[in-house]
């Protein structure tokens, strides 16, 4: 049993994961920021009509789609020294971390996008709207809307996927738990906090999905 | 150069092969006692028992909000505290039936609440048992809505299997992990472990695709 807990361990090592936790929510912040612009270029590229820049944005969202964010973090991590890329663990983690979601960000937008009654888009081109006017006048508005609250279910996912970057040894809240397991042989007390602060950040996003989507009337995220 | 590496590879062929089954067995063991486990729970949740719904979906909200990678490590290092000594195979499959099911039965959950109310009060009118009101008349409609999603938690299921190589399986990544030590080409290698994830979850990701499609089809028949 737990008889031995020590919550006096973790209190001392309490700056060591607030600073794990910091790490966290700023990585995934920026991740997030790459992984929507991974997602729009991607996106941009899947509604094209010629097959030139669809077939490559289809080919690497199916290859994202089908594979672990394990194996494609170990990819980047072993295989971008080999380019002659030899950069720190936590900017190839963020790298990562943007390529893997970018994909399903890719994949929530054309959904929102494809959401829009056909009615609509045919109605702004009879009224003589140029592409640019039609995109940001009509669709784009409510794309939005439809958007918002799967975008949050992302960055909750995206959160959570964080966690591996412990495995290429970046210094984030899971790598903070695995020091207070090794350092003093202690896994319930590194592990069972580190829970605690991940359940922290998920009540806040889940939070602020909820409110997203009672704001703009739209179903609720799935996480 | 790469055709050196190519044949240092090939010897690893066995290796590589081992961790596949690795992967395949461990997703597929999980995959069918969470697919069980989380009708079970999916069923419990709406039977109207308040108590034993808000436990499951306290439990449910646990697991979706922590990383797995904090679970396994959770499962691996902390039950043996309680008496409870665990290989690392057997961690591996609790952890991933454990997730498996909590995601099912959300899927499952979202399932029967779409069949129309309309439908349970005929059956409840027509005599039928609570067994036989969930078995004739709501699960069938409810599969429809269920399947779709259901593959595709079988897809997360088979990539979240790459996570338990953090506590020393020798599964398909951990075999990458293993081989890139010795033969140093990351892009190749990972390629490599890439295909062959790939080879199991992209016919699943295609299935999915269809029957979302079928079902779109289909419920739009009812609409007309």
């Amino acid at each position: 049993m737990l008889e031995n807990f020590s919550f006096r361990t973790i209190v001392e090592y309490l700056p060591l994961f607030g600073q794990g936790l910091i790490t966290t929510v700023w990585l995934s912040a920026l991740s997030f920021v790459g992984a929507l612009i991974v997602g729009i270029v991607l996106c941009a590229m899947n509604l094209q009509r010629g097959w030139l820049f669809r077939a490559p944005a289809k080919a690497y969202i199916d290859a994202v789609r089908a594979t672990p964010l394990l194996a494609q973090l170990y990819f980047l991590y072993f295989g971008l020294p080999r380019l002659g890329f030899v950069l720190p663990e936590l900017v190839v983690g963020i790298l990562a971390l943007s390529l893997n979601s970018g994909a399903y960000v890719a994949e929530i937008i054309r959904a929102g996008i494809l959401s829009i009654p056909r009615g609509q888009v045919e109605a702004s081109v009879a009224s003589g709207m140029t592409y640019v006017q039609r995109m940001r006048l009509v669709v784009l508005p409510q794309a939005f809307k439809v958007t918002i609250p799967p975008l949050l279910g992302q960055a909750i996912v995206l959160v959570k996927d964080s966690a591996l970057l412990s495995l290429i040894s970046v210094s984030e809240l899971t790598r903070a738990g695995q020091l207070l397991a090794s350092d003093r042989f202690m896994p319930a007390e590194g592990f069972l906090t580190i829970a605690a602060f991940y359940l922290l950040l998920y009540y806040c996003l889940k939070g602020l999905a909820g409110l997203s989507s009672r704001w703009l009337g739209t179903a609720g995220a799935r996480t | 150069m790469i055709w050196q590496q190519l044949q240092s590879l090939a010897g690893s062929y066995p290796l590589a092969l081992r961790g596949l089954g690795m992967t395949v067995v461990l997703s597929l063991i999980s995959l069918v006692l969470g697919t069980l486990l989380g009708f079970g729970l999916g069923i419990l949740r709406t039977g109207g028992n308040r108590l034993i719904s808000g436990l499951i979906g306290a439990w449910v909200d646990l697991i979706r909000g922590t990383p797995f990678l904090v679970q396994i490590f959770l499962i691996f290092f902390i039950l043996p505290e309680f008496g409870i000594e665990l290989d690392a195979f057997t961690a591996g499959i609790i952890a991933l039936t454990n997730l498996a099911a909590c995601f099912i039965c959300e899927i499952v959950v979202a399932g029967i609440r779409s069949v129309p109310t309309g439908q349970v009060e005929a059956a409840l009118a027509s005599g039928l048992s609570r067994w036989q009101r969930m078995r004739q008349v709501v699960l069938p409609q409810a599969m429809r809505i269920v399947l779709p999603p259901l593959v595709g938690q079988y897809v997360l299921l088979i990539k979240d299997s790459s996570v338990v190589s953090a506590i020393g399986l020798t599964d398909l990544t951990r075999v990458g992990w293993l081989v890139v030590q010795r033969v140093p080409n990351g892009l190749l290698v990972f390629f490599l472990v890439g295909v062959g994830y790939f080879i199991v979850c992209y016919p699943l990701i295609m299935l999915a695709r269809r029957l979302e499609r079928r079902m779109g089809a289909a419920h739009g028949e009812v609409q007309l």
